[in-house]
């Protein structure tokens, strides 16, 4: 429950945040940081314009997308506390209720029959295929090293031995956080500021959607990225009392926050053709982080 | 015992009587004998799913020897799985034969067919005789030929058709070469000969055997390489037909593999690895392939194999399990594919009977030619988009739920201390991530550039919903799919019989706690699912209550500025695929043939991919044109004169009758080599 509330939190400032950063770093004062959520409040009072091509499938798809978002927020705990929802396999459940979001969102630009949704739909299906391997294998690492296979376990067992074990915290909490930006497709995957839509990924997707449904989708990757935050700051907020880990948690929430803006404002986009392979090759990393785990372990012969 | 012989007896007769109904009475005898049909078995099988196994023993005849029928619980699930898609698949049958209505004779053989195959899977299932059992697999393999080459005055039609014969005799032959082996060594053709067969020998033996059953069942099965026939017979058949071959009848191979995993002592720990392996290949060898192709159900046939690697996986970590005497594995792992196996059965015949309907209302099966049929058959797509979430193992629907206990396996299973061990569970959770994300990949190009956008192609008469007696089956089906994803603990409990089966055979005393934890996990599953559609529902009322009085217009696509109507400026479903085909190339077949757009005013381009099976090239058609090579320089025996002929015939009477005379002569030989 107090990972959903502290999530919705973070949710509201996040993307100001990411905003400001990238504001100051290029020598602008920038918006205040509520901004972004008043854009997605002042979209939510908004009508809509739907296209003659849509069917239901295009209403319903950006509802689904965001519960989708909030169902896998449910799982994720907080230091101590579970999520609402944990069991065994949890991450599975986490991992496969965000693919449903992302089935519906890509039909849902499917439905428009416009060629420019359908190149982001193809982009974004493909993209966040290769980046799955690389959660799932990052995750089974810490099941072995841990011996638990729900987050809260994981998260509440996971100790900091060895300097292996910080190199494996650090390579960990760079997959998340480039996980985080394939997913919510930022800087160095997708351009969200790029006025191309030949270029776009994500931004492409949502050409058609206006109103109450982009405010929703808008407010979606809010989430998405305070998420992500969550699941980084559980890395380290493992054994403090609830007052302290809520400040961790909100201290590593800024911090990537930071990160995500400090990133796009100093790092140009890869070339598209080659997106493929620099997100599989997240998954390189994640088996280096097992094999550091069978390292720890004394498993390696 | 006389509920057996009133099913025979019953099936015989309607052999007997079918060939002289009326066209329209035919179907409805054929269905009301494959419901009758449905209940004696499902009478039989379900209190044997619950745990009283049923024992009848036949006499037989001298040949064949006693014929023990045995249901287990194994035997049960399968057979009230496979009863219940011969349901759905004779419901969806008899409306869809109707464009076939005027060809008489073949809707007879058909019905005939069809009730043939329904009562042979239900009796490999139960005999337990290998004979019989070869005699019943034998049956099913011709009668499902059979039905597929219903169309078999379409040349492709019956060159799939004898494709699947051949291949599947070859796997037939593998069988009883086995089957043999057991009666050589032992002298009985009871099953349960076979274990005996495999405690009397090492290990490594019962290992050969053991391969020689998995040969047999995988060709049935479609596991890679033994799956080159499934991709040509899916879509050769009528849509019926494909549903209930790729749901239920492939899955007599899976019967067939758990089936000998029961019965033969080995060593499981080797043999879990190579199915693990063997397994992961197919699953991410059929999903790549299945993302390519432009025919339907082309693709869903591909979607079978894949599937099967995941049932594969499944039964890989339940032998793994027994291997290294770890319950959990074993429960998670044969739960989980015995779970799948049903699973599949479900959302691959919805998704093949969904094909039917658009075939039948568009005539065609080219992917690229679809577009927005949404909105004239709404049904259909609301049933295909369940069946293909269920299909990627999203949740809430039944998919996930086998998925999920797979994965849990996987993890589970890490605890291991050996590292091959964890490398193969590694491989094994990467080949699952990514057949997963391959699957979403292909179904979101299937689902959308059939059903959403705008129509690519202008059909002779506008496609229409196809009419109730179509849309009932499919809808039972997809019941079923949201029931298992929304009540996983109760579908999960059906499974704790046939799990002893395994369980046993390590001595599993029922610590209940790890059953204890999987069932409860199951629950929050149930609930979690459940609670999202909640979730979903409430968050789609909220929009509706908030842009209820809000305006919104209907206007065209955003196209950048450009306003005209845009069919041919969609993304097509190949250039959906285009940057994954360019990933894949290096390690598929694919031809193309391109004639790209130039000058100042293009007149002409084109640009044609054709899919091919790499493995097909190597395992298939290599060796087979080394044997036509071969064969072909014995040609001139073939030289059109009847005179050679009778000479041939002659000669080969000869030399049956000079054999024995022979014979006697290198005796005499050797006695006389002896006496010197």
């Amino acid at each position: 429950m107090i990972s959903l509330v502290l999530i919705v939190l973070t949710s509201l400032f996040f993307m100001g945040l990411v905003i400001r950063t990238k504001s100051i770093a290029s020598g602008r004062k920038g918006p205040g940081l509520f901004q972004p959520m008043k854009d997605i409040i002042r979209l939510w009072k908004k009508g809509a314009v739907y296209s003659n091509t849509t069917s239901f499938i295009f209403q319903i798809a950006p509802s689904i997308y965001f519960s989708s978002i909030l169902m896998a927020i449910l799982v994720i705990p907080f230091g101590h506390y579970k999520g609402i929802i944990s069991f065994d396999g949890d991450f599975v459940f986490f991992a496969y209720v965000l693919a449903l979001g992302k089935f519906f969102s890509i039909i849902g630009a499917l439905d428009t029959g416009s060629s420019f949704e359908g190149m982001g739909a193809s982009r974004e299906a493909l993209y966040s295929m290769l980046a799955e391997p690389a959660f799932f294998i990052l995750m089974g690492s810490f099941a072995l090293y841990t011996g638990h296979t729900s987050f809260h376990e994981i998260f509440t067992s996971l100790h900091f031995g060895s300097y292996i074990s910080y190199g494996l915290g650090a390579l960990a909490t760079f997959v998340l956080v480039m996980i985080a930006m394939i997913e919510n497709s930022r800087m160095p995957v997708d351009d969200p500021k790029t006025h191309l839509e030949l270029t776009m990924v994500h931004e492409v997707m949502i050409l058609d959607n206006s109103g109450f449904d982009l405010g929703l989708i808008l407010y979606g990757t809010n989430l998405k990225f305070a998420m992500y935050g969550a699941l980084i700051a559980n890395f380290f907020t493992g054994s403090f009392s609830i007052l302290i880990s809520i400040l961790i948690f909100l201290g590593v929430q800024m911090m990537f926050a930071t990160l995500v803006g400090i990133l796009e404002s100093f790092s140009a986009r890869f070339r598209m053709g080659n997106n493929a392979q620099f997100i599989f090759t997240l998954t390189s990393i994640s088996i280096l982080i097992f094999f550091g785990v069978l390292l720890i372990m004394g498993k390696f012969v | 015992m006389a509920y057996i012989q009133t099913y025979i007896a019953i099936l015989a007769l309607s052999l007997l009587v079918i060939p002289f109904l009326k066209v329209k009475w035919k179907g409805i005898i054929t269905l009301s004998l494959v419901i009758f049909n449905a209940i004696l078995t499902g009478y039989l099988a379900l209190p044997a799913l619950l745990g009283e196994k049923l024992e009848f023993v036949f006499q037989g005849s001298i040949v064949t020897g006693e014929i023990p029928v045995r249901i287990d619980a194994l035997s049960a699930w399968f057979m009230l799985l496979i009863n219940f898609t011969m349901i759905t698949g004779a419901l969806y049958g008899l409306h869809y034969m109707k464009a076939y209505r005027k060809q008489t004779s073949n809707l007879t053989l058909h019905c005939l067919a069809y009730l043939l195959v329904q009562t042979s899977l239900t009796a490999i299932c139960v005999i337990q005789n290998s004979l019989v059992f070869l005699f019943a697999w034998e049956i099913m393999t011709i009668s499902s030929f059979v039905l597929v080459i219903f169309e078999y005055y379409k040349q492709n039609t019956l060159k799939a058709g004898i494709n699947f014969l051949i291949q599947s005799h070859a796997g037939v032959l593998f069988l009883t070469l086995g089957f043999i082996w057991v009666y050589y060594q032992t002298g009985s053709y009871d099953f349960s000969a076979i274990s005996q067969f495999s405690v009397n020998f090492p290990p490594v033996t019962s290992l050969a055997l053991f391969f020689f059953f998995f040969i047999g069942f995988a060709v049935k099965a479609g596991f890679v390489p033994f799956h080159t026939w499934l991709p040509y017979a899916h879509p050769a058949a009528p849509s019926h037909i494909s549903g209930v071959m790729s749901g239920v009848i492939i899955k007599i191979g899976i019967f067939g593999i758990l089936r000998m995993l029961q019965l033969i002592q080995t060593d499981y720990i080797v043999l879990g690895y190579i199915i693990l392996v063997f397994s992961v290949i197919s699953g991410i060898y059929g999903v790549m392939l299945a993302i390519l192709q432009h025919n339907l159900k082309k693709l869903l046939a591909y979607h079978s194999i894949e599937n099967i690697g995941i049932i594969g996986i499944g039964i890989g970590l339940g032998t793994l399990g027994l291997g290294q005497q770890n319950s959990t594995l074993i429960l998670l792992g044969f739960s989980g594919a015995l779970l799948h196996v049903l699973n599949h059965s479900l959302f691959k015949s919805l998704l093949f009977y969904s094909a039917g309907n658009v075939y039948q209302t568009t005539h065609t099966m080219n992917i690229e030619h679809f577009g927005g049929l949404v909105k004239q058959m709404p049904h259909t797509a609301i049933l295909f988009l369940i069946a293909a979430l269920a299909i990627c193992g999203l949740p809430p629907f039944n998919g996930f739920v086998s998925e999920f206990l797979i994965y849990s396996g996987l993890f589970d299973g890490m605890e291991s201390k050996e590292m091959l061990n964890l490398v193969v569970l590694l491989f094994s959770v990467f080949g699952m991530v990514l057949i997963g994300g391959l699957a979403l990949l292909c179904f979101t190009k299937a689902f959308g550039s059939m059903f959403l956008g705008n129509p690519r192609h202008h059909f002779q008469t506008e496609p229409k919903e196809s009419g109730n007696g179509k849309l009932v089956p499919m809808y039972m089906a997809a019941a079923f799919i949201v029931a298992i994803g929304l009540f996983p603990k109760f579908f999960f409990s059906l499974l704790s019989e046939p799990l002893k089966l395994y369980l046993n055979k390590i001595n599993y005393t029922g610590s209940v706690s790890t059953t204890v934890s999987i069932t409860e996990t199951m629950q929050t599953i149930g609930f979690s699912a459940a609670g999202f559609i909640v979730l979903g529902l409430l968050i789609f009322f909220i929009r509706r209550k908030i842009t209820a009085k809000m305006p919104s217009p209907v206007l065209t696509t955003w196209g950048c500025g450009y306003v005209g109507e845009t069919e041919k400026m969609q993304y097509t479903a190949s250039s959906f695929i285009r940057s994954y085909r360019k990933l894949a190339e290096p390690m598929l077949s694919i031809q193309k043939r391109k004639i790209e757009i130039d000058g100042v005013f293009p007149v002409y381009g084109r640009h044609e991919t054709h899919p091919y099976d790499k493995i097909e090239e190597w395992f298939i058609d290599k060796p087979w044109n080394l044997m036509k090579v071969f064969f072909g320089k014995f040609r001139f025996l073939q030289n059109g004169n009847p005179q050679f002929y009778v000479l041939y015939g002659a000669a080969f009477i000869a030399l049956i009758i000079a054999v024995p005379l022979i014979n006697d002569i290198i005796k005499k030989i050797i006695y006389f080599l002896n006496q010197i």
